[in-house]
């Protein structure tokens, strides 16, 4: 390691009502990557906002902050706003927020070279156009007069990444910096950083939750626990034998792509703090289904030809094209792409709740391509849904006993002790005590909210229960969890699983069979060992190339 | 000229045509509902059409009747409505002894005057003092603006009006207490325009100050949310001046909302100014519209309603046009 | 609901506000004074009663004083409270009911329905409101019920944009896209699902709109066109203003009573704002 860039010696934050960060001391040298690693709540954002002194006025910064040195803190408002974005830059998780709607691109890199740099405004729009070269946006002597909103997530960030190396700063923070991106830019937007890393010779601070990420990029990592570092070394050390309990059990909880595990072998660690209202099961695989009786059954679900469109304004055009698969009794089907490949609009095709324009759908070899919503109701019991968002798909102003008891009235059940019964029935299914439900959503954690929509899911008893990204939006130890909990109730319910994501290692974890789609189209579907060894289609070996943290992946000769 | 100011143009030329074709059938629905009313008014139209204070003898109401085919059912008569309107003909008033139309376009400078006027004060004020109380919200700056702004929000603009004509006209003598130049003076050029100034200083104010209070209220709400965004941070983080980042990031975005609320303002605006030129005499549209109530005259009232719902109109055209200019975000396509 | 949990429920934020509650107290104690208002002046308040001008003080047993006509100013003040509160809660009873049923229908169903809807909607909102109502009363007869509907007619087109904007962004919520999957009717989604969800800000903008009813109501009467049977404070304001001059405080008086109702109405709105937009809370 050279020499410290920056020091953080015993840095406290302070909240109001919280306690965040506690006597956190780290150093980050010239040209060297540092992850800052941790859950959501640990106090790694607060930290990164601490070193440029952006936090909100209420928080109390104590400790020392040293740059080259001299301490942060000590600077006066004016000396701070000289290093920020010239000796330290940040890039933050969400591109699509982190640019100003208003401006042109061109003007916010104009801005901050404007600020930093003596120069005409001639000669910083001639650098910006240069910088945005040097990020790889293409034809930049014309995106530089377009508005963010006219870039895609991944040109943004690399705007925003753009700014912030525009006046060669020694140190980047970068925020999560690629959270809300798609696999595919995320690998190309790391590598970006870690070019300009080397090429500038930055100190990085790299602030993330996915260990994936840090195996890749990463030359030492600290990893942060409830406000406190826990942990710190070398990434190859850390990774092959940590230390502290937390880091062993975020590392057995997260799923790595190249650990190979599948739901047929072993159960996930479940490390979530709500662990012990789980009832723990016994942590062995589910056997594998019976795979000559599932061949013998008639498709579950089955789609031919399905075509879904889409009318903006005038324009009309397809989310979903020529789509044609099956899921079978018993069977998880995994349904791999990217933001905007039409895989939420396929989900919603299913249930009926958007008209599909040709093909059909047939459930249990009947046709509801065309049936009513009376004729349709009956069997929406079949089918239900699990969402991604567990706070929006519960409403907020209903009891979990309003949730669950309004799904049975849909369904006819009128007589009030008989849903009680199927309410308390199903919260145990998904390890839920009665004590729930007069409780409102708000007061749920996000893993439990996420069972009682489960819950919602199941009460009905369908056949076949679409997930939609069901763990994304969960930290990673809550994630397994919620997982283990969908791979026992698959064997306890004899459910099928449509399962849709675009984590790449959650659902070759879980499923049986596995459909990558791109634009709207089936690239490729296969079994779940086949596709992951020997993908046949360049998409998906794209995919599988970009997810970070694998030890590169040796794809098989096509 | 650069390519930036040619998308610019494109996308306002392109809000003005949306936006034209967009009022059409408002145009068309205020058409009806005005013929409407006056299906609803006691007598029929060429009662009204003659002017209700009298005059009109027998012989001129049945020639007014068979001129506008009122003998006619009652769709012919919508017709000929229309096809009046199409040639600006709003009717006769006796009272006047003019045309509606003339009477109406006499009287609107004067109203424009106050209300531009007015709009001025109001939507510079507002974005002034919510800047400021955004700038230092939950100090005492901030705590002190927002009540003042608050009271005058709760204040009807007329009693404004008439508590500013006590203090600053009958108390202190600084300004003329009525009318919108001094009766009999013949003044020209500068002094005239001086005199018109003094007399309207106080209507302005009296009708500005409510919109002042709606603005900063909500320059505030505006500014105090956008500050909360994400790019906000960014600009920080880049190391810019916070009253730089405060003026060039957050108020240009609270300009949006702002411009849009004054805009669906307008026509409470036009409202209020009919009450304030009655306090101050002004001899403007609103006051034209009273005396027309109180002399049952309404083919005035009607063309009146008539005319501001166009106004109104072409107000919101204009903003949708300042808001294609002021946000990229609206949509060529 | 426990104790300690109170604080951070609705009515306990609510209270915890001390605008809110200045505002509340102050709307309390003038709807209270309305409905006593035969029992606090009894007898017609347009009854002259002592010499004409009285000024403030003057005269014990008026103590407010007199206007032109010899009548007790205190006894018509507390009278107007009850034509302004009336007319202004009247009239945003209409407008609520037209503008939830078309924001309700447009926002929920979309499609040719909301279209011509929203057509509708923007025609009234051209037409200016207050010109609107001075036309209908004096079409009409000036009458207190004439005035609110009028008012009402007016102005509801804000809830129906309000109502049609929350209703066009829930509809897309992931807990009504689970309501339909489960096969909820639209009447269950609508009233159970949604609706609730969308009252917080029509909340809201009920109490900012009794106040600007209550402000139009007053100008109205200010202009004379109000009911001329009942004593209001515009009609107060507008006598009152023959005397600007020698007796400031007829005109001064009753447009003090409308800042302080339309004033408590506004913290009130204020209040709930910061209560029930969820944007704002945890601030």
């Amino acid at each position: 390691m050279t020499k410290a860039l920056l020091e953080l010696d015993g840095l406290n934050i302070h909240f109001p009502t919280q306690h965040a960060v506690r006597d956190l001391s780290l150093t980050v040298g010239q040209g060297e990557t540092l992850a800052l690693v941790g859950e959501s709540g640990c106090g790694k954002s607060a930290t990164a906002l601490a070193i440029t002194r952006l936090l909100a006025p209420n928080a109390r910064v104590g400790g020392r902050i040293l740059l080259d040195g001299e301490n942060l803190l000590d600077f006066s408002p004016a000396r701070m706003r000289a290093v920020r974005g010239r000796a330290i830059s940040m890039i933050f998780q969400e591109p699509m927020s982190s640019l100003n709607p208003v401006l042109s691109i061109g003007t916010q890199l104009g801005e901050v070279l404007l600020q930093h740099e003596q120069l005409s405004r001639q000669a910083a729009r001639q650098r910006a156009i240069e910088l945005l070269d040097t990020v790889r946006i293409p034809e930049p002597q014309r995106r530089i007069d377009d508005y963010p909103h006219n870039l895609s997530g991944g040109q943004r960030q690399r705007v925003m990444i753009a700014m912030a190396i525009a006046c060669h700063p020694r140190l980047l923070i970068a925020d999560e910096p690629t959270t809300a991106l798609d696999v595919t830019v995320q690998a190309s937007i790391l590598e970006l950083l870690d070019k300009l890393r080397r090429e500038l010779s930055m100190g990085l601070l790299l602030i993330t939750h996915d260990l994936g990420l840090v195996s890749q990029w990463a030359d030492r990592v600290a990893v942060m626990f409830a406000g406190e570092k826990v942990e710190e070394a070398v990434a190859a050390k850390l990774f092959a034998h940590p230390e502290h309990a937390y880091t062993r059990r975020l590392l057995a909880s997260s799923l790595h792509f190249d650990q190979e595990l599948h739901y047929h072998e072993a159960r996930l660690p479940d490390t979530s703090e709500d662990a012990e209202d789980l009832q723990a099961h016994v942590p062995t695989g589910v056997p594998a289904a019976n795979e000559a009786v599932v061949a013998s059954q008639a498709p579950l679900l089955k789609l031919e030809d399905v075509h879904v469109a889409y009318r903006t304004g005038e324009k009309e055009f397809f989310a979903v094209k020529d789509l044609s698969f099956e899921i079978r009794r018993g069977e998880t089907l995994g349904l791999v792409g990217e933001s905007g490949c039409g895989k939420s609009t396929l989900s919603k095709t299913i249930l009926k709740l958007i008209p599909a324009h040709s093909g059909r759908i047939l459930l249990e070899g009947q046709d509801i391509t065309r049936l009513g919503e009376s004729a349709f109701r009956p069997l929406r019991a079949k089918i239900q849904m699990v969402f991604q968002d567990p706070y929006g798909s519960l409403n907020p102003r209903h009891t979990v006993e309003d949730i669950l008891g309004g799904v049975l009235r849909a369904h006819g059940v009128a007589d009030k002790t008989e849903r009680h019964r199927r309410i308390v029935e199903t919260l145990g299914h998904v390890r839920l005590s009665a004590k729930s439900l007069n409780r409102y959503p708000h007061e749920f954690s996000g893993g439990q909210r996420q069972r009682i929509g489960i819950a919602r899911a199941l009460i009905l008893r369908p056949a076949l229960v679409i997930c939609d990204e069901p763990v994304s939006a969960l930290d990673v130890s809550i994630q397994a969890q919620v997982l283990n909990l969908l791979v026992d109730l698959k064997q306890e319910l004899g459910l099928s699983y449509l399962f849709i994501s675009h984590d790449l290692s959650v659902v070759r974890y879980i499923s049986d069979r596995v459909l990558v789609m791109q634009d709207g189209r089936c690239v490729e579907q296969g079994d779940y060992r086949s596709i992951w060894n020997a993908p046949q289609h360049p998409y998906t070996r794209s995919l599988i190339e970009a997810v970070p943290g694998q030890s590169r992946v040796q794809v098989a000769a096509a | 000229m650069s390519e930036k100011t040619l998308k610019s143009i494109r996308r306002v030329g392109y809000a003005l045509w949306r936006a034209a074709l967009r009022a059409l059938p408002s145009v068309v629905g205020i058409l009806i509902v005005v013929f409407l009313l006056l299906q609803m008014v006691p007598g029929d139209a060429a009662d009204v059409l003659a002017g209700e204070s009298g005059g009109a003898t027998a012989d001129t109401l049945a020639a007014l009747r068979a001129r506008f085919g009122l003998d006619h059912p009652i769709l012919l008569q919508l017709l000929a409505y229309l096809n009046n309107l199409a040639h600006f003909n709003l009717g006769y008033s006796i009272r006047y002894n003019a045309s509606v139309l003339d009477l109406i376009l006499g009287r609107l400078p004067h109203t424009l005057v106050l209300m531009a006027a007015a709009q001025v004060v109001a939507v510079f004020g507002g974005l002034v003092v919510g800047a400021l109380m955004a700038a230092r919200a939950g100090k005492w700056t901030d705590r002190l603006l927002s009540l003042v702004s608050l009271v005058f929000y709760s204040t009807p603009s007329f009693w404004i009006g008439l508590m500013s004509l006590i203090v600053f006209s009958v108390w202190l003598g600084w300004f003329p207490s009525g009318g919108n130049i001094t009766i009999g003076a013949d003044l020209h050029g500068w002094a005239y325009i001086v005199d018109y100034l003094r007399h309207a200083v106080l209507p302005v104010l009296s009708l500005g100050f409510f919109f002042l209070s709606i603005y900063a209220r909500l320059t505030r709400s505006a500014m105090l949310e956008i500050a909360r965004q994400d790019f906000v941070r960014t600009a920080h983080a880049k190391g810019l001046h916070p009253l730089r980042v405060i003026v060039r990031h957050v108020l240009r975005c609270a300009l949006l909302p702002v411009t849009t609320v004054a805009g669906m303002h307008f026509g409470a605006m036009l409202g209020g100014a009919a009450v304030i030129e009655t306090v101050f005499s002004w001899p403007g549209l609103g006051r034209l519209a009273l005396e027309a109530v109180l002399a049952r005259d309404f083919s005035v009232l009607m063309g009146i309603l008539l005319f501001s719902s166009f106004l109104v109109i072409l107000t919101n055209v204009l903003v949708d046009v300042l808001q294609a200019w002021l946000d990229p975000r609206i949509k060529l396509a | 609901m426990t104790l300690e949990n109170f604080g951070k429920t609705g009515p306990g934020l609510y209270l915890r506000s001390p605008s809110g509650v200045i505002g509340a107290g102050l709307l309390v104690l003038l709807i209270l004074v309305a409905l006593s208002a035969n029992w606090l002046a009894p007898g017609d308040p347009l009854d002259m009663v002592a010499q004409p001008l009285l000024w403030p003080g003057q005269d014990m047993q008026f103590p407010l004083g007199t206007d032109s006509l010899g009548r007790n100013v205190l006894a018509q003040l507390i009278h107007g409270a009850r034509i302004s509160l009336l007319v202004g809660f009247a009239a945003v009873l209409v407008s609520l009911g037209v503008g939830i049923v078309v924001g309700t229908l447009g926002g929920y169903f979309g499609g040719w329905i909301d279209r011509s809807l929203l057509q509708v909607t923007e025609l009234f909102q051209t037409i200016p409101t207050f010109l609107l109502v001075v036309v209908v009363v004096a079409i009409g007869h000036p009458s207190a019920s004439i005035i609110a509907g009028a008012i009402g007619i007016a102005s509801w087109p804000s809830i129906a944009r309000l109502v049609r904007a929350e209703f066009r962004s829930l509809r897309e919520a992931d807990f009504v896209m689970a309501a339909r999957s489960v096969g909820h009717s639209d009447a269950w989604i609508i009233f159970r699902e949604i609706l609730p969800n969308a009252l917080p800000s029509v909340i809201v903008t009920t109490s900012v709109m009794v106040a600007s009813a209550i402000l139009i109501e007053s100008a109205l009467s200010f202009l004379g066109l109000g009911d001329p049977n009942v004593v209001s404070w515009g009609s107060m304001i507008g006598a009152g203003r023959e005397m600007l001059r020698t007796a400031w405080f007829l005109t001064a008086l009753p447009g003090a009573m409308l800042v302080l109702t339309v004033l408590s109405l506004n913290l009130i709105g204020d209040t709930l704002n910061q209560v029930l937009n969820p944007r704002l809370r945890g601030l």
